[in-house]
């Protein structure tokens, strides 16, 4: 995976709230293609990275290179065009509770594709099919829907544009354990299907073995490690010794431990 | 990378369509109209092969618009092949094969008079709708406050007091403010036109009647139904978006008692004196206006008002306001528990409570200038 481009490339990040540091220069690459699972405690600054990346939050030093360009030296124009090469998932959806279901993955392509209504619709559907919805939930508003369903939803209108890069922010928190793994499952296939690239803050061990390529870990405002799951597995680092060998840990491991039987 | 394009060549009922360039979203509209455009040229074609093996660039808009194009010629019965599939977008193309099977009934088409008639229709129940949802509310605050009668520990005494202070304490202010500039406002028009006819002294007794009987109740309520009602409504609402009410109703608490009883007796208690301070008011700044514009000398206009106040003129105003602080509490509630998920009915119902109550305080108010009349105050 690694002989493949970087397609978000961060370097010495540093961003801050008021006096407290919460990263305090992250480095970390994605790379095109790949699914790369973002895992640190609570609070150690996740979601963070992930909204400093896609500029959310302002950062106080550092750069962060999408697509080889430096999104601080873009103009307002180049700047959308980047914008509209990514998606993102955000943990409660972030769905507009306004619109109906097909509205909000429309909502992207009406604000930058001029396409015809009819045309509209049916990507709109196809998308909404592709995340294992069924056409019924199109005219459904956000808040009929269960938490599983919004979750879809999200992710659909985050594909609407057929980005390159989707961003997931804790995609199968609050999801019991099979809807979570249909999800990895979904991940997976969209990943392949469309050709993305994926960032995914998680804490979900299940998902980090089952789907990502690739982990990184934030600790203490930095990323202290990166590599596929068995290095994570290997290393003596305290932390991730804790991380992957607690109580929640074992069973990925075990698993690990005797991959032939199933 | 170049722009999308879609070449045919056509021999007799057999017709082959070689796709190239990038077929994206960007383009999205342009290759709708391509692939449109020849599948009705090309309608009488039998036996038709999609070359894709130029494509430089497939996403889900590009793939999707080759599948439109081949099932439309599946529909008419000619048989039609996709070939020059590339690897990476057979997944792809796959995946879009299953989406869009079933056919979505169409809306019926309904004629503009019938729907007009619809919606008129619709809006007279709801009136009535939420005419009986307040009258349930009445019902359910009547019941809490028994309760709370049997029991009076239960009696949020802290809860009346926090919000006695957001509408009636903080809204002194500017209820003393505009209710100063509707009385000299008064004063000056009548000052302007009862002086054509010699009879400046009346203008008192027109400013005495219409203070304390109509205008200072009604304006009081009308900004305390912006001010609070709409705050109330907004409250409860959000409150409602966030499952906090289902919350309640769970530990065994009843929403009305805790929500609606303690901001509705405050309402009760602060309409009251906010109309007694906003009538002072008002007649302070008819006053001022009585002596500076017209030349009224403040000692004689006291003498005036005296001879002007008849006790019942002062009652009718304080015996209204209550009744209508009790409509604004009531009807900003019911909007509030209305309030389903989305942002924009929050928006929706702050505004018909608004509306709602301030209409309702007026027509109550006609209610009681004809109940007052039949009794003679």
């Amino acid at each position: 995976m690694s002989n493949n481009p970087p397609v978000i490339s961060v370097r010495d990040l540093v961003v801050g709230f008021g006096a407290a540091t919460v990263l305090d220069r992250a480095s970390i690459d994605v790379f095109e293609g790949e699914i790369l699972g973002f895992v640190g405690g609570s609070g150690a600054g996740k979601s963070v990275l992930m909204r400093a990346i896609i500029g959310l939050l302002p950062k106080r030093h550092g750069t962060v290179e999408v697509f080889g360009s430096d999104l601080a030296a873009l103009n307002q124009r180049e700047r959308r065009a980047i914008e509209q090469r990514w998606g993102v998932l955000f943990q409660q959806g972030a769905l507009f509770s306004s619109l109906t279901a097909l509205q909000n993955v429309q909502f992207p392509m009406r604000e930058y594709l001029r396409l015809s209504p009819r045309l509209m619709d049916e990507i709109a559907l196809a998308k909404l099919e592709m995340v294992g919805l069924s056409a019924d939930v199109r005219g459904k508003y956000p808040a009929e829907l269960s938490g599983g369903m919004i979750k879809r939803v999200a992710l659909a209108r985050a594909l609407a544009l057929d980005p390159d890069i989707v961003f997931l922010d804790e995609p199968t928190s609050g999801l019991d354990p099979i809807g979570a793994a249909e999800f990895d499952e979904l991940i997976r296939t969209l990943q392949r299907t469309l050709g993305l690239s994926v960032f995914m803050v998680t804490h979900d061990l299940d998902s980090l073995h089952a789907v990502c390529d690739r982990i990184a870990v934030l600790s203490a405002g930095q990323v202290i490690a990166s590599g596929p799951i068995e290095a994570m597995l290997a290393s003596e680092h305290p932390w991730l010794r804790s991380y992957f060998g607690g109580k929640r840990g074992r069973p990925v491991q075990r698993r690990d431990a005797r991959p032939t039987q199933h | 990378m170049s722009a999308g394009s879609l070449t045919a060549t056509a021999e007799g009922d057999y017709v082959a369509l070689a796709a190239s360039g990038a077929w994206t979203a960007e383009r999205a509209a342009e290759l709708e109209r391509i692939i449109e455009e020849t599948s009705r040229r090309h309608a009488g074609a039998r036996r038709v092969d999609i070359d894709l093996a130029r494509i430089e660039r497939l996403d889900t808009f590009g793939a999707w618009l080759i599948e439109r194009l081949q099932r439309t010629f599946a529909t008419r019965g000619s048989a039609a092949n996709i070939t020059g599939l590339s690897d990476s977008d057979r997944a792809l193309m796959e995946e879009l094969r299953l989406v869009n099977q079933v056919r979505l009934p169409k809306r019926a088409a309904t004629n503009s008079i019938l729907r007009t008639l619809d919606s008129v229709g619709r809006g007279v129940a709801d009136i009535g709708g939420s005419f009986v949802l307040v009258v349930q509310l009445f019902g359910a605050l009547m019941l809490a406050a028994l309760g709370t009668i049997a029991h009076p520990t239960r009696l949020r005494f802290t809860s009346i007091v926090h919000h006695l202070e957001r509408v009636g304490w903080r809204a002194v202010p500017i209820i003393l403010l505009s209710t100063f500039m509707i009385g000299a406002i008064l004063a000056q028009q009548g000052i302007f036109r009862f002086r054509t006819f010699g009879a400046d002294m009346y203008v008192v007794d027109m400013i005495t009647v219409l203070v304390l009987r109509e205008v200072g109740v009604l304006i009081v309520c009308v900004m305390v139904a912006g001010r609070s009602g709409s705050a109330y409504t907004a409250e409860i609402g959000s409150m409602k978006m966030r499952e906090e009410i289902d919350a309640l109703r769970t530990m065994g608490l009843d929403p009305v008692e805790v929500l609606v009883l303690p901001r509705v007796i405050a309402l009760v208690l602060a309409v009251p004196m906010l109309t007694f301070l906003g009538s002072m008011a008002a007649l302070y700044g008819a006053g001022l206006v009585c002596w500076l514009y017209g030349g009224m000398a403040p000692q004689i206009y006291l003498e005036r008002l005296r001879e002007a106040i008849w006790l019942p003129t002062f009652e009718v105003g304080m015996i209204k306001a209550p009744f209508m602080a009790l409509t604004i509490g009531l009807v900003a509630c019911t909007e509030g528990f209305e309030v389903d998920g989305s942002a924009a009915s929050l928006g929706l119902k702050t505004t018909a409570s608004v509306v709602k109550s301030i209409f309702l305080v007026i027509a109550l108010d006609g209610v009681f200038a004809m109940f007052f009349a039949g009794i003679g105050m």
